[in-house]
């Protein structure tokens, strides 16, 4: 015990040094544990990022569910940007479509990201999109204007509590930084 | 000088080429030094920390902008944070786990001295590169100590680079001190010197290291991500690329809660040094006084988002946070309960210290309350972001960690110095600084509850009285600490009454067994421990 010669030190000091550079590990692992978590859970109200297929589903017609739609522009995103539906009603495992609408005012070409989250967190677990356009990056060249469809439809297995929620858009502007989504 | 004197000289120092003037701080491996190196620094860094806090205070005292920009005030309340938390509070501790430490189980020195020195001198450096950011053009961070992104990323200046670069610095340094204290304690306890019969500041210093090992590699990781996410163009926090910027604040607090407790467990083992001394009575249960330790380490790693009720987490997850928090305060009750059984029937003198340990208690519990009304989840939203949390915050952290390492330094300056400080100058400090300390952070929890935002520079008029009672609390706070400063240049010139080796009637331990002023190399030879 009281015998401090210096390998005991290097082994001590060796053992430490992994827990270091692990815990620096385990900071980054944190990023895809957060979004697996989140992705399991639904708890942060991420929806799927790529297309869902549409299984004939037996339509719930007992239940009428509202889905509001909210868009908003990023800070210095020029873009106008619409839901052309404020507000639906659907039957769980009904497939409905919706526009959306974007203009591009400014006098460059700019690509934009849009960026879904529902509201409450947990109803992204039931929102099945078979076809959006946040799936990829929307290029508009200056002065051109777009329809985007979204199509949609919520699974039956959705909790009685949950009959209304909010599924918002916001679009940014990602002509700089193109970065691909993860 | 006559030959006897000089082999004394010699004997004390031991080295026989012992480098004088800058040199000997610069190349230094010797523990006290190091740790003498770290006591000023934290000091230093407490005075300009506190005077960031004149700042903010003064822009304060009167509703409206008119003292300082905005912009500069942000700057005032982030630096102020990051100056105190890395500078004062976390060196103050390893400055005294290193003088401490390796006399308190009876080694040499600290096992690895040479890493000492580089721990100890890298952070200067990185308080300098944080510093010269403010007079940098468009100013330096900004953001809050805490750096949510995307204030830290998308609208931060450029002077963040040197913000980031600053907290690996402090993190690295923290790390090295931390291991260093592991290994000193795991490998050069004295002969007899088990686990359980080690002093309780060790204990608390050793739980804290390995605290410091687990999450500063976290905060190392986070501050890695905004400088990637600020300069290189990769998407952590940032919504457009696929990240997420909520995902900053649960990767920040799952290093920022146990910081907290890395800057409260080593102020627990000082009160439990501290208060059987001046009761002269043994601890009040030791053992469990460890295992409380531990425990409130491995809960301190479950409670992170409880600053972050207001984000919308789903109820199961606010829930958890909440009672896990809750949690927290049965070993925190535990340590307090101890200490009172502790002073239970003892015969119970006022020195300086147990004065400061005795404000400590009744102050940190104030703070623990108001924690516990904060971790209620729902009453949380209406103090998130309020002056109530500064409120408790401070209290926890100036009327705690702060008054522990005054009450430290009370206690042992005489091991240091070899003679009593002047105890008058001690008692003024003590009764300035906890008259004033009250007037500056309770009036906060009523503005708090009443809706007063933190970090703005303005407020609206009904908080107008409150704000100046504040201010007053904080200048008198802030000018207290000046007479701190008199009493530590005296007893730097070794002025006052020699002490004997143990000091305190009531004192146990090994650091008291050596003479005062303890000498430059103690315990050569391992003592033994019955």
């Amino acid at each position: 015990m009281s015998n401090h010669t210096s390998p005991q030190h290097n082994k001590t000091v060796f053992k430490l040094l992994l827990v270091v550079v692990g815990m620096f590990g385990f900071g980054f692992l944190l990023v895809p544990l957060y979004d697996v978590f989140c992705d399991i859970t639904g708890i942060n109200g991420k929806t799927n990022d790529t297309a869902a297929a549409y299984q004939h589903v037996e339509i719930d017609t007992s239940r009428l569910i509202t889905v509001e739609f909210i868009t908003r522009t990023n800070t210095g995103m020029p873009w106008v940007f619409r839901s052309e539906t404020k507000k639906i009603q659907v039957h769980p495992g009904e497939l409905k479509e919706v526009d959306f609408y974007a203009h591009n005012p400014a006098s460059y070409d700019i690509v934009g990201q849009a960026v879904p989250s529902v509201s409450p967190g947990l109803a992204s677990l039931y929102l099945n999109k078979t076809e959006c356009f946040c799936f990829e990056q929307q290029p508009l060249k200056a002065g051109e204007e777009a329809r985007m469809p979204m199509r949609f439809y919520i699974d039956p297995q959705i909790p009685e509590d949950i009959n209304y929620f909010t599924l918002s858009y916001t679009l940014y502007d990602v002509t700089s930084n193109k970065v691909a989504m993860r | 000088m006559s030959s006897a004197a000089e082999q004394v000289h010699h004997d004390e120092h031991h080295d026989h080429h012992a480098p004088s003037g800058i040199k000997r701080w610069l190349y230094t491996t010797n523990h006290k030094d190091i740790g003498t190196l770290y006591l000023w620094f934290a000091f230093i860094m407490f005075l300009t920390g506190g005077a960031m806090a004149m700042v903010i205070r003064a822009e304060l005292f009167e509703p409206g902008l008119q003292i300082v920009e905005p912009n500069f005030f942000n700057q005032m309340t982030t630096v102020h944070g990051l100056i105190m938390v890395f500078g004062a509070v976390m060196p103050a501790f390893t400055g005294l786990a290193n003088w401490m430490v390796p006399m308190m189980i009876g080694a040499p020195d600290m096992a690895l001295p040479r890493m000492n020195n580089w721990s100890f001198w890298i952070l200067p450096f990185a308080f300098l590169i944080l510093l010269s950011s403010l007079f940098l053009e468009g100013g330096g961070p900004n953001f809050g100590w805490t750096f949510y992104a995307p204030l830290s990323t998308t609208y931060s200046n450029d002077s963040t680079a040197l913000f980031v670069f600053s907290v690996h610095i402090m993190g690295a340094s923290s790390i090295m001190g931390a291991i260093n204290v592991i290994v000193t304690i795991f490998n050069m306890r004295a002969p007899g010197m088990t686990f359980m019969k080690m002093p309780l500041f060790v204990w608390t210093w050793l739980i804290t290291a390995f605290l410091l090992i687990a999450v500063m590699p976290v905060l190392a990781g986070a501050v890695t991500m905004v400088l990637t996410d600020k300069f290189f163009g990769t998407s952590f926090f940032n919504a457009a690329g696929g990240g997420d910027p909520v995902m900053f604040q649960h990767i920040f607090w799952f290093f920022g809660h146990p910081e907290v407790y890395i800057m409260i467990l080593p102020a627990f083992g000082i009160i439990s040094q501290i208060v059987p001394t001046f009761a002269r009575k043994p601890l009040f249960g030791y053992a469990s006084m460890v295992y409380a330790t531990a425990s409130i380490a491995l809960l301190s790693f479950i409670v992170w988002a409880h600053h972050m009720f207001t984000t919308g987490m789903p109820l199961f997850a606010e829930m958890f946070f909440m009672i896990a928090t809750m949690l927290i305060s049965v070993p925190t009750g535990v340590k307090v309960f101890n200490w009172v059984a502790t002073m239970w029937r003892g015969s119970l003198t006022f020195e300086v210290p147990m004065m400061f340990a005795l404000a400590f208690i009744v102050l940190f519990t104030i703070g623990g309350f108001s924690g516990l009304m904060l971790a209620i989840t729902p009453v949380d939203f209406q103090y998130h972001d309020t002056y109530f949390v500064v409120a408790h915050f401070h209290y926890v952290l100036v009327t705690g960690a702060i008054f522990s390492i005054m009450a430290a330094a009370y206690y042992w300056l005489p091991k240091w110095t070899g003679k009593m400080y002047d105890v008058t100058l001690a008692k003024w400090h003590f009764w300035c600084s906890l008259i004033s300390v009250n007037l500056l952070f309770f009036p906060m929890h009523f503005v708090g509850l009443a809706g007063m935002p933190r970090r703005i520079p303005d407020y609206s008029l009904q908080f107008a009285d409150f704000n100046k009672w504040i201010s007053i609390g904080g200048f008198a706070f802030g000018l207290s600490q000046l007479i701190f400063l008199a009493l530590l240049i005296k007893a730097c010139k070794k002025q006052g009454e020699p002490v004997s080796a143990r000091v305190w009637e009531g004192a146990e331990g090994l650091e008291w067994e050596v003479p005062s002023p303890a000498p430059y190399h103690t315990f050569e030879t391992p003592p033994v421990v019955k």
